[in-house]
């Protein structure tokens, strides 16, 4: 047993390091160290220099233009990227649809398709959710008839994640209402431009525009968009699931997010003393940097797991409940390093280009917005509960 | 990275697992229990034929040259059988302490006779006003002639009331809590001035409070050098850290599987409680729980050979996430169980109050905590 990497390893994440300080632009990292927002060009600017380097699509074969690593190597990639301050790689199309196309679409799919996301050409989303199916997702209503060579779909999608910016939207859509929950079910691939979608925006609790109702009124999609089989679309969905998700523990993000806390509490005085070493705080503080440690090598000994040829399953809900609540809980902790200064609000704070003055100290413009926003991280992806769930299934026997 | 045990790792985890399934059962421990000496000279025996008591030892003193991975798995088999033999005592705090500080004469006299199963000895550390700072004694021990006399007393001593031989940490300068001035002393249990109340512990071990009054001990009591016995003393801790989380790993392994086995058995309103699912994501909770003490403490038994701020660091974490998660797993099972949970005939209230009281052992969660705190910088 050994937990420390090889010296391969080591070197590859040499590698990951000096083309991160060598390429990531300054001003991207800085908006994602500050929690500033990031706009569509950030993320967009960000995936080109990836697929430059051949490093954009960690999961995908080498021969369709994948980086071929191990999960080891991802691994190390993701927490790389996540520790120097990288935003976040468009899921969607990436990560999401890309495989779906790769295992279940034709060659047509394959040669438009894939290339096109490499290259960042087309910005995609994900029409799962709807209003009345959320965990639930096979009670979707969004109805696809086929008429000639088209689908017409109707139906409301909700929860779309960055659809305003999308290009092309993934949707489960139903095509046989009268068979069991998940057997009439179709993977559909739509352009946004369609006649008949119109996008309406979400704003969160916290003021942000960072998700959609996506509304479909005789929407004609051709047939030819159909990835898979008709009334096969739960099997696409589902094997999405089977994908690796260790980066779903988010230890990169947690890590720099504690890192900069523990700086934010080095300048804040309370008690006429600096903040982080009030005892109460800093035991909150090891409270957390514990539960990393355990979060940690519970996520290298999934990774290795991984790596020995298992397919983590149901293993990643774990991962997921703890990633969560630990970044959940960091955002709380910055809420309290604020102190009083968690109340201003001023939304434009909140972007890169405001050139006003703060209200109290720059860090904590941002610290009760975000507290706020990452209710989402126990609710999407499958809520905490529906992980819940799936461990007692999976792995309990329950 | 590599989380696989080697070969001789695992040939180690299936004798220690052999051994606690075919010959610990629950009610062989029970009877040990009610012994006077609260452990059976048997079992050690057995643990001295199959190796056990040399793991920590090198293999020229005829041990199995082990480190904190083998210690891990040893002590995590202990733990799914509640082994409640004087191991951690014995072997770990002080075969360890007198590997490292004493003399070839005194080595030879002590590590073979250990690992051979002959002689048992007992750490005589912490004091009643000390709570788990073990650099806070006060136990004295003046130069007399050639030797020494010890005066003091120790506190919760584990398996002191059995033990041929004690070590005791004594101090031979300094304020009570230097960390400088500190040796330890070999001192017979039975020597003139040694007074020993021995007692059962709720969790299933025996413990004695010690009082050395005016104990004359001689030159070759001294383990190492005079006062510097702080940092094999916490090399020894350190061990005896990894050897409590792991057992408690063991143990809340067991308590996971009891539960869950529990709940599908036991019928409620026409269906097995675990189809509730109230329970259900309780019992993963204490999965999770489960999950991050296995984690931690892999990464404990790994750091022995980092510097001593990283590994106390880590030591730290692990044993205040053992105190905090053991807690959850402990009381959840009980809860579980329900009025089962509450009785002595069912196994699972004794790992339950093992779990518990492990905490305990060595320094508490807030104990653990209060170091992290310290070393909250150390990268």
């Amino acid at each position: 047993m050994d937990i420390n990497f090889t010296a391969e390893e080591a070197a590859f994440r040499d590698e990951v390091r000096a083309f991160l300080k060598d390429k990531l632009p300054e001003d991207i990292s800085r908006k994602v160290k500050e929690h500033k927002r990031l706009g569509k060009e950030d993320t967009v600017r960000w995936q080109k220099i990836l697929n430059e380097q051949g490093w954009l699509a960690l999961h995908w074969p080498k021969e369709y233009g994948g980086t071929g690593w191990s999960p080891i190597q991802k691994h190390i990639f993701e927490e790389e990227c996540a520790e120097a301050g990288a935003p976040t790689v468009l899921p969607f199309g990436v990560n999401m649809v890309a495989p779906v196309i790769i295992k279940f679409g034709t060659q047509e799919q394959k040669d438009y398709y894939l290339p096109r996301i490499l290259k960042s050409e087309d910005w995609w989303c994900q029409g799962y959710s709807e209003p009345g199916a959320g965990s639930d997702l096979a009670s979707l209503k969004t109805r696809a008839v086929r008429e000639g060579d088209h689908y017409v779909v109707n139906g409301q999608k909700t929860w779309t994640t960055l659809g305003q910016h999308a290009d092309m939207i993934f949707c489960l859509v139903r095509t046989d209402p009268d068979a069991k929950k998940q057997e009439g079910i179709s993977f559909l691939l739509i352009d946004m431009n369609t006649p008949g979608i119109t996008v309406r925006p979400l704003i969160t609790l916290d003021g942000e525009h960072e998700v959609n109702e996506v509304f479909f009124d005789d929407v004609k999609v051709p047939v030819e968009n159909l990835v898979g089989e008709e009334n096969k679309g739960w099997t696409c969905a589902k094997y999405l699931l089977t994908f690796e998700r260790t980066g779903i523990a988010g230890v990169g993000q947690s890590k720099a997010a504690l890192a900069h806390l523990k700086q934010v509490a080095a300048q804040q005085i309370s008690n006429g003393r600096p903040l982080i070493e009030d005892p109460h705080f800093r035991r909150r503080l090891a409270d957390v940097e514990m539960e990393l440690m355990s979060l940690e090598m519970t996520n290298l000994r999934t990774v290795a797991a991984a790596e020995a040829g298992g397919v983590p399953g149901a293993e990643s809900s774990f991962l997921k409940i703890m990633g969560t609540e630990l970044r959940q809980e960091i955002t709380h902790l910055f809420r309290a390093a604020a102190g009083p200064y968690a109340l201003p609000f001023l939304n434009e704070a909140l972007h890169d280009d405001f050139d006003g003055n703060y209200v109290g100290p720059e860090f904590a413009a941002s610290v009760s917005a975000r507290y706020f926003n990452f209710r989402k991280l126990s609710i999407f992806g499958g809520s905490n509960e529906i992980q819940k769930n799936i461990i007692s299934k999976m792995i309990l026997g329950l | 990275m590599d989380f696989k045990l080697s070969d001789e790792q695992r040939m180690l985890e299936e004798t220690v697992g052999r051994l606690v399934r075919d010959t610990y059962t629950f009610e062989t421990r029970n009877k040990i229990l009610e012994s006077e000496q609260g452990f059976s000279a048997d079992v050690w025996q057995q643990f001295a034929e199959l190796g056990l008591l040399g793991v920590p030892f090198s293999e020229e003193a005829g041990g199995f040259n082990g480190g904190g991975a083998e210690l891990m798995v040893v002590a995590e088999g202990f733990g799914r059988g509640l082994v409640v033999e004087p191991y951690l005592a014995t072997v770990v705090l002080c075969g360890t302490l007198v590997d490292k500080l004493g003399s070839d004469q005194q080595k030879e006299a002590l590590v073979p006779a250990i690992i051979g199963g002959e002689t048992r000895l007992s750490l005589a550390l912490y004091e009643p006003q000390g709570r788990y700072e073990h650099n806070r004694v006060a136990t004295s021990a003046k130069k007399d002639g050639e030797g020494y006399v010890l005066n003091g007393e120790k506190a919760v001593v584990i398996n002191g009331d059995s033990a041929d031989q004690l070590v005791v940490i004594a101090r031979t300068s300094g304020a009570e809590d230097d960390r400088d001035g500190l040796s330890a002393f070999l001192v017979d249990g039975n020597a003139a001035g040694v007074s020993r109340r021995g007692y059962p512990t709720i969790d299933g071990l025996r413990a004695a409070e010690v009082v050395l009054k005016d104990v004359k001990v001689g030159a070759d009591a001294l383990l190492g050098a005079e006062g510097q016995a702080i940092d094999a003393l916490e090399d020894s801790l350190a061990l005896g850290l990894v050897a409590l989380c792991a057992e408690a790993s063991g143990a809340m392994e067991v308590a996971c599987d009891q539960t869950l086995e529990y709940i599908k058995e036991r019928q409620q309103f026409g269906v097995p409680i675990g189809k509730f699912q109230a329970l259900q994501h309780r019992m993963v909770e204490m999965r999770m729980e489960l999950e991050k003490v296995r984690s931690i403490t892999m990464l404990a038994a790994c750091s022995l050979n980092e510097s001593r701020e990283l590994r106390d660091k880590r030591l730290a974490a692990a044993k205040a996430q053992v105190g905090k998660s053991g807690r959850r797993v402990a009381e959840e099972a009980i809860q579980l169980f329900g009025g089962m949970g509450m009785m002595e005939e069912t196994p699972i209230s004794h790992y339950a109050k093992r779990i518990v009281m492990i905490d305990h052992h060595l320094g508490d969660s807030e104990y653990h905590f209060g170091r992290l705190e310290s070393l909250l910088d150390v990268e």
